[in-house]
Order: structure tokens, then C-alpha cells, then sequence
């Protein structure tokens, strides 16, 4: 009973951090219907960032976190500025060729920079474990679901609650019909990528601090399972998007508790598939029909 | 499963391939078998990983091996009967490919048409390699392709032009079983092994095939994990005495952190992999206790070996780190080149070949080598101790 406590609580930290990414990638799709598959390098970004303020400005972790937040939005809307805006209007391909595109420009690029090799996170705040009849919990571990869940609430706040959250659903729905009754597309969508890349940038300090080890490519994989996760709680959905990853993050721990190690990526990803074919459009995705 | 398959497919493809275009240059060639030296350079190539998934490995080696030719070359360079010959290295990136790796041995040995090859560092390019090598009678040395079966043709005689500067897995993996069994009185063992290379699998293998005690669970990791506490928390219910982990650093260090804090107190024993200063860092100090490890390259050993005091001394100077394993093989690959030229004084790429085939007490910064009749270096193997990050004693295994 211990042992499967555990694993809820190893599969809720893996999880909050897929699912941090996922609502990157699901606001983004939701609005411009683009598949941006460099936020799983803006996450890496976040990390290096962190790294980086920490080791040479002596940054606290909250001053980390915020600036890691602030340097991953702005380095979403450059991104977006540079490479997604140009192509707003060609076919939706061209984009999705510019993303992957874009994702190999920054692994490369920080490899070439900064060498692949793969550096320890500064340890900013020192490891505490908590036993709780048997289970393990380390404050890092609560530290990382907490701010995960304040940010994911936060989210839902600006969503629901703010003028710019209203112009974000309304772009969303119909772009045009937004910018008849005036709302600025492109300041809605630059805003979009701010808001995704800030969570993906203080997932990569959490990630940091979680694992103590970084490197170029780190945003590789998670990205891709993010992705997977938006897409498994309905890419385009918020709340979807959380659920999503905290799902695959159980769903992980759990082949690999029972014995599935070797195969924790297939079964993950094959339980995808088995979902997609039961719901097309993802847990809390709405079923619509096109008319032709 | 099925993609390797296709990899296979396709490398053996390309090697066919390219086998066929150079067939016409071959022909055209004259009678005498493999590259002939001429010139007042001994030209090396470098086949290697500089980029794609063992990029790191890659890297490290290439800095061993330009270390290795930069000192020979300010030292004269290498006695060809007399004659001393500067080194002129001509690296090419295989990019961790089979099918490039392939195609790049083919370019160094007919085109650039080098005397002998270094590299590549894993075994699956290492082994691409070999048809467009043995063609062209040109050796290869690998500094560290370990699987058993590398320098082996299939009928189970040894590749005549196929050499490697590590260790081959059997014998890792089998001392390693040993010293769990005789020095830390473990019988029952889990092991969770690397399956994104066959270092990883081809230990585990070994090391599950010569263990005496009990395996009570057996898994898999992958290349750029991050996260294993799922599979740390079940063997914690397992009532384990040592883990055995056989893969590189990078995930071996998040593994030890992680058990740690998990509570898992029980020994960790692993590879040549895990010998660099990085693991340490990255498991924390605090919790790299109890770590253990079978090198060729312990520091308590490097410190009585002139030879590798020099090396670890020029490669901080030159480039401000501690060598890595990897650049210590790589280095000594490079010199048992240069001492197969010399004693057989030609640098025409078939009698290099049979000077690789007779070294004996080679002077190494890895130890004493003597290459065997499989083509696989004798040297010590020693296991080091980890105690709050520092190699804290070392054990000699017979």
C-alpha cells in the first residue's frame, strides 16, 4: 500500500510537469490552430536560464522562477514575431514545418553554444524528505505540485476572468469576427505565446531543480509527451491540458511500477491511440461537425 | 524492435551500395592490398560521433585523440623505420549513424586514403564500418565498442583489421558480478541497465549470465531519462542488497540521487560509463555514497602510471576539465597506432594491422595493454568507491 502511494505521488510530480507543457502547446493550438513544437525547447531555455542566474547572479529560487517566466515569454513572442507571424495566412504546413524547423534551430544552437555535455542545476534549496507513514515526500516534490497548481489556477483566471482572456476566446473561435469588433490579433496571439512560454520557462527551473541536470536537448522528449498529453485531454482545452499530463505522468510510473520499464514510452503512447479511437477529440474536447 | 530492424536493413543497403561504387576505383587500383604511405605524413582518420545521440562520447574521444597527436607531432612524430613522420588526423562525423558511419569509413580509406582508423566510439557504427575497412585493409581501432562479438566474424574468427582500446562486456560485466558476490556479500540483486545502447544491454547480459545470487527484478532505462523513481519505489519493496546499473553517467547520477532520496540505502554498482567526475555532481555529493564502479582508469591506479599522469596533466592544460574515460581510451588508441608503426616500421595500413595484432605491454594511460588473439586488450580492471563524491578506495579484482 506504501509502494502504491508512492508511485501516485512519483506519478503526480512527473505529471505536473507534462502538464505545465501541455498548456503551452493546447492555448497555442487553440488559437492559431499551429502545433508548436519548439515549446519544448523554450522550456529547455527556461532551465538554462536558471542555471545561468543562479550560478553567476546568485538569483533566489522565486526571483529565478519569475525571470525564468518573464525570459521564456519574451522569447516566445520573439519566436512567434520572427518565425509564425510572416506565415499567418500560408498553408497551416508552413508553419508546422517552421516549428519543427525553429525547435532543431534553438537544440542546435545551445548545443553549439554552450556544448551538449550535461551540467548540474544549482541546488538553491536543499532537499527535505517528509515521511508520511511510509511515503516519501520531498519538499521539492510539494514544492513543484504547488506552483503548478497555482500557476495552471492563475491561467484559468486570466482565461475566464480578463478582458484579454475574453479577447483570446474570441480570437479563438473566429479570428475575423474578433478583428471586426476590434480586438488586435496580433497582439492577442503575442500575448498567447507569452503566457504558454512562461510556463514552459518555469517548468524548466522546476525541472532543474527536480532532477539537478540539464542539457540542450532536454526539451525533446517531454515536449513530444506533452504534446501527447494536450492532445489526450483535447488539444485546444485548458483544464484539458492539465489533466491530460498529470494522466500520462500516472500512466508512465505505473507501467513502469509493473515491471514495463522497457516499454514505458510504447504502452504510454498506445494508450494514447486506444483513447483517440474511443474519444477523436480528446477527454474534454468538444465533438464538433464540420459543415460542408 | 521492428526499427532497428529497418536500420539494419538499410545500413546493410548503403554499405552494398557503396561498396559497388568504389568497386570500379578498386580495379583501377594497383596490385598491392591496402593503403601504402607515402609523403612525410602518417595520415589517421577519425571516425567518429560528433554529432547525434553519442555526440558527448564522440566529443571527449576527439579531444584524446588531437591531445595524442598534437604531443607526438611536437615530440617529431612517429619513427617510421628511421624517418620521422608527422600525424595529419582527417576527422570526419558519422553522426552516430550506421549508414553514414558506413560511408565515412569508405571516404577516409579511398579517398583520403588514410594508413588506419580511430574510432568509431559504439558498437553499432563500429560495426558498419567493418565490410568498407576490411576491403580496403585498413585497421580500425575503437576506443570503445565493447560489445563481445565486435571484433568477432560471424563464423567466429576474428575480424583481421577490427581493434578495440576498452574493455569488452563480458569481462566488465563478469567482474563486476564477482565483486558483488566476494566483496559485498549481495544475493539478491536488481539491475536496471541502459537499452538505448548495447553497452548497456550487452552488461547487463553479461553481468546477469556469471551472477551466482539471485536477480530479483530486472529493467530498462533509456537514453535522456530523467525520471526513475517509479522504477526505484518498486524495487525498494523488494528487499534488494545492490543494484547493478550499467550505462553512462548522465543517467546513472539522476539514478543514485534518486534512490537516495527515496530511501534506498543499499550499494550501486556500475560501468566504465559512470567513471567521470560529472557523476558526482549530478547525484549531489551527499548522496553519491556507496557507489561503485568497474574502470580501467582509476585515479588511486593513474597515479602510480607515469603515462597517465602526464595525460590527465596535459589534457587539464589543455582543456581546463578532467579527462573523461572516453578521452583516455581515445588517446591510447592513437598511441597503440603509433606503436604498431614502430615496431613493424611501415606505416602501409596492413602491416599496422599485424603491429595492433602483437602488442604487448603496451604503456597506456588505461594500464598495461596486451591484445589478445580476439583482438581484445588485456589490461587491469579496477573497481572504485564513491564516498560523498570522492573516489574514497579502490579494489584490485583478479
Amino acid at each position: 500500500m506504501q509502494t502504491v502511494f508512492q508511485q501516485i505521488i512519483n506519478g503526480l510530480s512527473l505529471g505536473s510537469i507534462y502538464a505545465l507543457l501541455a498548456l503551452g502547446y493546447t492555448m497555442v493550438y487553440g488559437i492559431i490552430k499551429l502545433i508548436n513544437f519548439a515549446h519544448g525547447d523554450i522550456y529547455m531555455l527556461g532551465a538554462f536560464w536558471g542555471y545561468y542566474v543562479i550560478n553567476v547572479w546568485h538569483f533566489n529560487f522565486i526571483s529565478a522562477l519569475l525571470s525564468a517566466m518573464l525570459v521564456g515569454a519574451a522569447s516566445g513572442v520573439i519566436i512567434e514575431y520572427f518565425a509564425y507571424r510572416p506565415l499567418r495566412h500560408s498553408p497551416r504546413i508552413t508553419a508546422l514545418i517552421t516549428a519543427i524547423g525553429v525547435s532543431f534551430f534553438l537544440e542546435n544552437g545551445m548545443s553549439y553554444l554552450f556544448s551538449s555535455n550535461t551540467r548540474d542545476f544549482p541546488q538553491i534549496i536543499k532537499q527535505v524528505n517528509y515521511n508520511l507513514g511510509g511515503v516519501l515526500i520531498s519538499n521539492i516534490q510539494i514544492l513543484i505540485l504547488v506552483t503548478a497548481c497555482i500557476l495552471m489556477v492563475l491561467l484559468q483566471l486570466i482565461i475566464k476572468k480578463t478582458k484579454m482572456g475574453r479577447a483570446m476566446r474570441a480570437v479563438s473561435v473566429d479570428p475575423d469576427a474578433a478583428e471586426l469588433v476590434g480586438i488586435n490579433i496580433n497582439w492577442t496571439i503575442s500575448f498567447t505565446f507569452a503566457l504558454g512560454s512562461a510556463l514552459a520557462g518555469a517548468a524548466g527551473v522546476l525541472i532543474g531543480l527536480y532532477y539537478n541536470s540539464i542539457d540542450p536537448l532536454m526539451g525533446m522528449t517531454p515536449g513530444i509527451k506533452a504534446f501527447v498529453a494536450a492532445v489526450l485531454g483535447g488539444i485546444g482545452s485548458v483544464p484539458g491540458a492539465s489533466v491530460g499530463g498529470f494522466l500520462i505522468g500516472i500512466l508512465e510510473t505505473f507501467f513502469q511500477s509493473i515491471g514495463l520499464s522497457a516499454y514505458k514510452d510504447a504502452v504510454v503512447y498506445f494508450v494514447l491511440i486506444v483513447i483517440l479511437l474511443i474519444m477523436p477529440a480528446g477527454i474534454f474536447g468538444k465533438n464538433t461537425k464540420e459543415k460542408v | 524492435m521492428k526499427k532497428s530492424a529497418i536500420k539494419k536493413v538499410v545500413s546493410f543497403a548503403a554499405i552494398v551500395m557503396t561498396a559497388g561504387i568504389f568497386a570500379g576505383c578498386s580495379t583501377a587500383k594497383t596490385q598491392t592490398k591496402g593503403n601504402t604511405q607515402t609523403g612525410n605524413t602518417v595520415k589517421i582518420g577519425v571516425n567518429m560521433e560528433l554529432s547525434g545521440a553519442a555526440a558527448g562520447y564522440g566529443n571527449s574521444q576527439k579531444q584524446g585523440i588531437q591531445l595524442a597527436a598534437q604531443q607526438i607531432n611536437k615530440n617529431g612524430g612517429i619513427n617510421v623505420n628511421g624517418k620521422k613522420k608527422k600525424i595529419k588526423l582527417i576527422i570526419r562525423d558519422n553522426k552516430t549513424s550506421t549508414t553514414t558511419s558506413a560511408s565515412v569509413a569508405a571516404q577516409l580509406t579511398n579517398n583520403d586514403k588514410v594508413s588506419a582508423i580511430v574510432g568509431p566510439a559504439t558498437t553499432n557504427a563500429g560495426t558498419a564500418e567493418i565490410p568498407n575497412i576490411t576491403k580496403a585493409a585498413v585497421p580500425s581501432v575503437s576506443p570503445s565498442a565493447t560489445d563481445p562479438n565486435y571484433t568477432k566474424q560471424k563464423n567466429g574468427k576474428v575480424q583481421p583489421y577490427v581493434f578495440r582500446a576498452c574493455y569488452q562486456n563480458n569481462f566488465q560485466g563478469g567482474t563486476a558480478a564477482k565483486f558483488m558476490t566476494n566483496n559485498l556479500k549481495a544475493k539478491r540483486v536488481a539491475v536496471y541497465a541502459d537499452n538505448s545502447s548495447d553497452y548497456g544491454t550487452g552488461l547487463a547480459k553479461a553481468f546477469k549470465k556469471s551472477f551466482k545470487g539471485t536477480i530479483v527484478d530486472s529493467q530498462y532505462f533509456s537514453e535522456g531519462d530523467k525520471d526513475f523513481n517509479a522504477v526505484l519505489t518498486s524495487f525498494k519493496s523488494k528487499k534488494i542488497d545492490a543494484i547493478y546499473v550499467p550505462g553512462y553517467y548522465t543517467e546513472v547520477g539522476l539514478i543514485v540521487k534518486q534512490a537516495r532520496q527515496n530511501g534506498i540505502n543499499v550499494p550501486i554498482v556500475g560501468s566504465d560509463g559512470m567513471a567521470d567526475p560529472k557523476l558526482a555532481q549530478i547525484a549531489g555529493d551527499k548522496n553519491a555514497s556507496k557507489v561503485y564502479y568497474t574502470t580501467p582508469f582509476s585515479d588511486d591506479v593513474a597515479k602510480s602510471n607515469p603515462t597517465a599522469v602526464k595525460f590527465m596533466n596535459e589534457y587539464k592544460a589543455k582543456y581546463h576539465a578532467d579527462a573523461p574515460t572516453f578521452s583516455a581510451l581515445a588517446y591510447d588508441s592513437v598511441y597503440m597506432i603509433k606503436s604498431a608503426i614502430e615496431s613493424e616500421k611501415s606505416a602501409d595500413s596492413v602491416k599496422i594491422a599485424q603491429g595492433l595484432a602483437k602488442i604487448k605491454n603496451f604503456d597506456g594511460v588505461t594500464g598495461k595493454i596486451t591484445i589478445n588473439k580476439n583482438h581484445d586488450p588485456e589490461k587491469p580492471i579496477a573497481i572504485e568507491q564513491l564516498t560523498n563524491g570522492k573516489v574514497s578506495n579502490s579494489f584490485n579484482i583478479k
